[in-house]
């Protein structure tokens, strides 16, 4: 009747899981229960839950982002004292624990937080610096984000039913095949990434088409601002790359369910061929994650800069140029496989040439900030923080794409260092600079500046303390995923990682503290403006937060920097007074589609995960009832008259007309 | 989306799989067509992966060939792509799709095979013995 | 106004050599959608690409099992490749007929495609149930796995698409030719389509040139 699930899944003898799902568990209680009693419920489910508005939806993926971030930094924290402690001792961690910890570590961080954090901003600004009033496809948009969200559930069940994988966050086989994993970690771990795979494909589709096919008038590619540029980039990669990660997860799968040979050592299967594959994903995935904080810092450094971004094409070019280059470089995840010299040379020496269009960007944002009037504004102190770290980081990755250099770094701490230093340094400091920079936008208040730039200092020197010294353990030779160890010389590193870890959490703190202090001073905090930075693209030329339907009217965009340029316009002018024709403006209808399939989903994949048939084919019939009866609805679209838009829009003109800016004062 | 398009201002873009407006038999004969020189194609490689009248190293390209062809046999005449300015962004979008399988396929095959050839897998070793 | 020369101008010169054409605004819904499931469609082809690399790659492990020369019937496969064909002729028939609104030839058009895609997947049940029953089941070998999965998944695709042509028929019956059930129409032929594309490959590369002795 329930498969393999009885009370033994649940780890009674082990404290520390236990423990901390309670927490969650009744931290989500408390969280419902209070939803429930203060009557809350059916304003979340309208206006949350049930809500296609691309700005809500983006709102919902950067908080799962939050939540998972704090699950899986509570990771770090253990790994770090660890192997703090755990020198010619056992430390507090048994070994089939710690590996759950590390593998649970990396998935929840790449799958459940850098990407829901980056697709998050995508979704909140790009249908907005398009001049645009929705995405391509807002219901399924919808779909996409609960799909992503029953991963996330699925991966923080395992910590009380059952237990997650212990073969590190790609589930290497033979390791991850049935015989090594009899366990259902593996299970978790698979059927978790295919559901929100799923939903990542989904919002990858829905992005691209939004920017290709959805953009406003006379917004030809070459008037975009870079942030559309870096989406439409990520989202291809995404289009083109998720769909290996599902094969490759389904092979896996086929192997330990079926008894199929793809990855086994036995009747021919080859267990490299995982390796190959998941990296044909892996690599474009790490330029999923940075393209588009690349895009976030072109949009801050020329903000804060008052200057266009210089280099725009070279940026386009640099950016197309790493989208398509990319998906040529995976074999260096395994020099140290066996390839032979030639194969390795050539992806090699791809991969150092892939090092070049990103050098371009540092470069551009560089000459965009000189001779600028900089405002070190919490956004472009992430920025900048970004262009420090991150050199270090792609130099210590062109020196691991040198395969010699690699067979020596390979598996070890350095290279642990490496791409803490890239993925952390470019991708978390820019979801920290987007989420700074457009929180106005999205709430209608600055967050706090002081708590905002104590989070950065926290954040920046912990990242150097704790992360440093991982080089040089590397380079010691200490290899990556330790539960223990008995060489001394690496103990003094382990300590000082461990306190530069207890200075990112410091800075983790900060950044918590500013949320709270910034929704307590709202009022204060309050934008009425729209145009917070004094920025440059349209998102800026709506209110903050934007009506439902973005803008009144289509805009109309005249080249780069469309925004600026209506503003130096509008001081030459002094405003044109004329009041324009207001028109009324259909707007996608809320749908529970993507709640209800997502409901079904975590009921198939948990069922999957547990082999209780009967209840996976409930959910496939329920998803696949849920779309039909989504198809069957008869208005999918609501009006909001012209009167209501005129109102709307004369608020926010209103408020906008006593904007002081800098531009056209040249 | 509705405002702008009322205009009918969009002559410049076809959506994937749309023809340009023709008559119904036009469309009809396209399909005909199509399917004329599918099986043709179809019929073709069947013949000869089973003949011994063609010089046999020949067999595998000659396959290949023949199914690159019928499956531009099937874009153009029943996907009904072209080369026009209204179909630029479909065939950008095939071209990049073409280009990732090609290096996924290809990749894979050329790493494993020199995998394959500098490290035996575990039944050649054994057959080795 | 400049909106309106400039497209003129775009009509003179159909290439746009040397013209930077205004953009339009944002696209309509039809051109939208079909775009949409056109980049859904390269996402798949993607998918299907890592079987058949995998295919390419295990082919040769039989593990002292059968050769795909052994258990290919060339004569099953032309037939089930017949039948798919014809079924992408009749599916642009009932397009072309919901295009026109004409009830009955699309009823007919996607009756027959449904039948057609039913006798393709019927033989490749039989086929996969006989191989299976031989002991050549996926689980045999390598090479039985890589091939099960490639023309499997392709199966699976062509289930799901009859899946979606009822509810398609369904819907019709039910709406008439709303402007969004167009739209899904369209929707469904580029899939049907795809599919027809990625059979050449799968009956080229699996059959053709794994069936080679």
């Amino acid at each position: 009747m329930l498969g393999k699930l009885d009370w033994s899944a649940i780890p009674f003898d082990q404290p520390i899981p236990l423990v901390a799902g309670g927490v969650v568990l009744v931290g989500i209680l408390a969280v419902l229960g209070w939803v429930v009693v203060k009557g809350h419920l059916p304003y979340l489910w309208h206006e949350w839950i049930t809500s296609v508005d691309h700005k809500r939806i983006g709102v919902m993926y950067i908080l799962l982002a939050s939540v998972m971030l704090l699950r899986g930094g509570s990771d770090a924290i253990m790994m770090r004292i660890q192997q703090a402690v755990s020198y010619q001792s056992q430390g507090y961690l048994p070994p089939e624990h710690y590996n759950q910890i590390f593998s649970a570590h990396g998935t929840i961080m790449i799958f459940f937080v850098a990407m829901p954090f980056v697709i998050g901003l995508m979704n909140l600004v790009v249908p907005l610096q398009l001049g645009v009033r929705d995405v391509a496809f807002p219901t399924l948009n919808s779909v996409g984000f609960w799909l992503t969200a029953t991963g996330a559930l699925l991966v923080n069940v395992s910590l009380v039913v059952g237990e997650f994988a212990r073969t590190g966050w790609l589930a290497f086989p033979p390791l991850s095949g049935l015989t090594y994993s009899p366990g259902v970690g593996v299970d978790y771990y698979a059927w978790s990434l295919q559901i929100s795979g799923v939903g990542t494909l989904v919002a990858g589709i829905n992005l691209v088409t939004t920017v290709l096919k959805l953009r406003t008038r006379g917004m030809n590619y070459l008037r975009m601002p870079m942030f559309c540029w870096t989406t439409l980039a990520s989202n291809l990669l995404i289009v083109a790359a998720f769909p290996i990660l599902t094969a490759t997860l389904a092979m896996l799968l086929l192997d330990r369910y079926l008894g199929f040979h793809f990855f086994t050592n036995e009747a021919g299967g080859n267990v490299m061929m995982f390796m190959n594959l998941i990296w044909a994903w892996g690599h474009p995935e790490v330029y999923i994650l940075v393209l588009p904080a690349f895009g976030i810092y072109s949009e801050v450094v020329s903000t804060f800069s008052g200057k266009p971004l210089f280099g725009y094409r070279s940026m386009v070019l640099a950016t197309m140029a790493i989208c398509v280059i990319s998906f040529m470089v995976w074999l260096h995840h395994f020099f140290t496989m066996g390839a032979g010299p030639d194969v390795n040379a050539i992806f090699g020496i791809a991969s150092m040439i892939i090092a070049v269009p990103t050098g371009v960007k540092i470069y551009n944002w560089l000459f965009t900030m000189y001779g600028g009037r900089i405002r070190f504004a919490t956004p472009m102190l992430w920025s900048v923080g970004f262009m420090v770290t991150f050199i270090i980081g792609g130099l210590t990755g062109v020196l691991v794409a040198v395969p010699p250099a690699d067979f020596m770094l390979h598996n070890s701490m350095f290279l642990v260092a490496h791409f803490h230093n890239v993925i952390i340094g470019g991708v978390l400091f820019g979801a920290f600079a987007g989420f700074e920079y457009w929180f106005p936008k999205a709430f209608g208040f600055r967050l706090d500046e002081r708590w905002g730039k104590a989070a950065f200092w926290f954040t920046f020197t912990g990242f150097w303390i704790t992360f440093m010294p991982l080089y040089i353990v590397g380079m010691l030779g200490m290899t990556r995923r330790m539960q223990h160890y008995d060489v001394a010389a690496w103990r003094p590193w382990m300590f000082v990682a461990a306190i530069g870890m207890a200075v990112l959490t410091i800075g983790v703190v900060c950044q918590v503290m500013q949320l709270v202090v910034s929704i307590r001073n709202r009022e204060a905090l309050r934008d009425r403006t729209g145009d917070p930075w004094d920025g440059r693209s349209l998102e800026w030329a709506t209110s903050s937060p934007p009506p439902v339907f973005n803008f009144a009217f289509y805009p109309d965009v005249r080249g780069e920097d469309a925004y600026w340029e209506m503003k130096a316009k509008a001081k030459q002018q002094q405003f044109e007074h004329a009041e324009p024709e207001y028109q009324d403006i259909e707007m996608p209808r809320n749908s529970p589609t993507g709640f209800v399939c997502a409901f079904f989903a975590t009921i198939m994949g948990f069922a999957l995960i547990w082999h209780i048939w009967w209840m996976v084919i409930v959910g496939v019939i329920g998803a696949w009832a849920t779309f039909v009866v989504f198809a069957w609805r008869d208005h999918d679209e609501y009006v909001i008259p012209a009167a209501e838009v005129a109102r709307i829009d004369r608020a926010n003109l209103e408020e906008r007309r006593h904007l002081v800016s800098l531009a056209g004062t040249v | 989306m509705s405002d702008l398009s009322q205009h009918g201002v969009h002559e410049h873009d076809l959506a994937p799989g749309e023809e340009e407006q023709h008559s119904v038999s036009t469309r009809i004969i396209g399909y005909v067509v199509g399917l004329v020189l599918a099986l043709l194609l179809t019929a073709t490689s069947f013949f000869i992966a089973g003949t011994n009248l063609v010089w046999q190293p020949s067999i595998p390209i000659a396959i290949i060939v023949l199914a690159i062809a019928q499956m531009g046999v099937h874009l153009v005449f029943f996907l009904h792509i072209t080369t026009g300015p209204d179909n630029t962004n479909n065939v950008l979008a095939l071209a990049f799709g073409l280009l990732i399988v090609f290096l996924v396929v290809g990749g894979s095959v050329w790493i494993m095979s020199h995998l394959n050839e500098n490290m035996p897998s575990m039944d050649q070793i054994m057959r080795m013995q | 106004m400049a909106i309106t020369a400039t497209a003129g101008h775009a009509h003179a010169d159909p290439h746009h050599i040397g013209l930077v054409v205004e953009h339009l605004g944002p696209a309509p819904k039809r051109i939208v959608t079909a775009y949409g499931f056109w980049v859904f469609l390269l996402s798949d082809i993607v998918m299907f690409s890592c079987f058949f690399a995998a295919y390419a790659v295990l082919v040769g492990q039989t593990a002292d099992g059968p050769k795909g020369s052994e258990i290919f019937e060339q004569r099953n496969v032309a037939i089930e490749t017949v039948c798919l064909l014809l079924s992408s002729f009749t599916c642009g028939m009932a397009s072309i007929a919901a295009d026109v609104r004409n009830r009955l030839w699309f009823y007919l058009g996607m009756a027959v495609t449904c039948v057609l895609g039913l006798a393709f997947l019927s033989i490749e049940f039989r086929e996969f149930a006989d191989l299976v029953s031989r002991g050549y089941g996926p689980s045999r070998s390598a090479f039985l796995t890589a091939f099960f999965s490639l023309v499997g998944c392709h199966g699976l695709h062509v289930s799901a698409g009859v899946l979606w042509l009822l509810t398609m028929m369904a819907q019709v019956f039910a709406k008439g030719f709303r402007a969004d059930i167009l739209r899904r129409m369209m929707c469904f032929a580029l899939f049907w389509h795809a599919l027809d594309i990625i059979w050449v490959a799968v009956f080229s590369v699996v059959y053709l040139l794994g069936g080679a002795p």
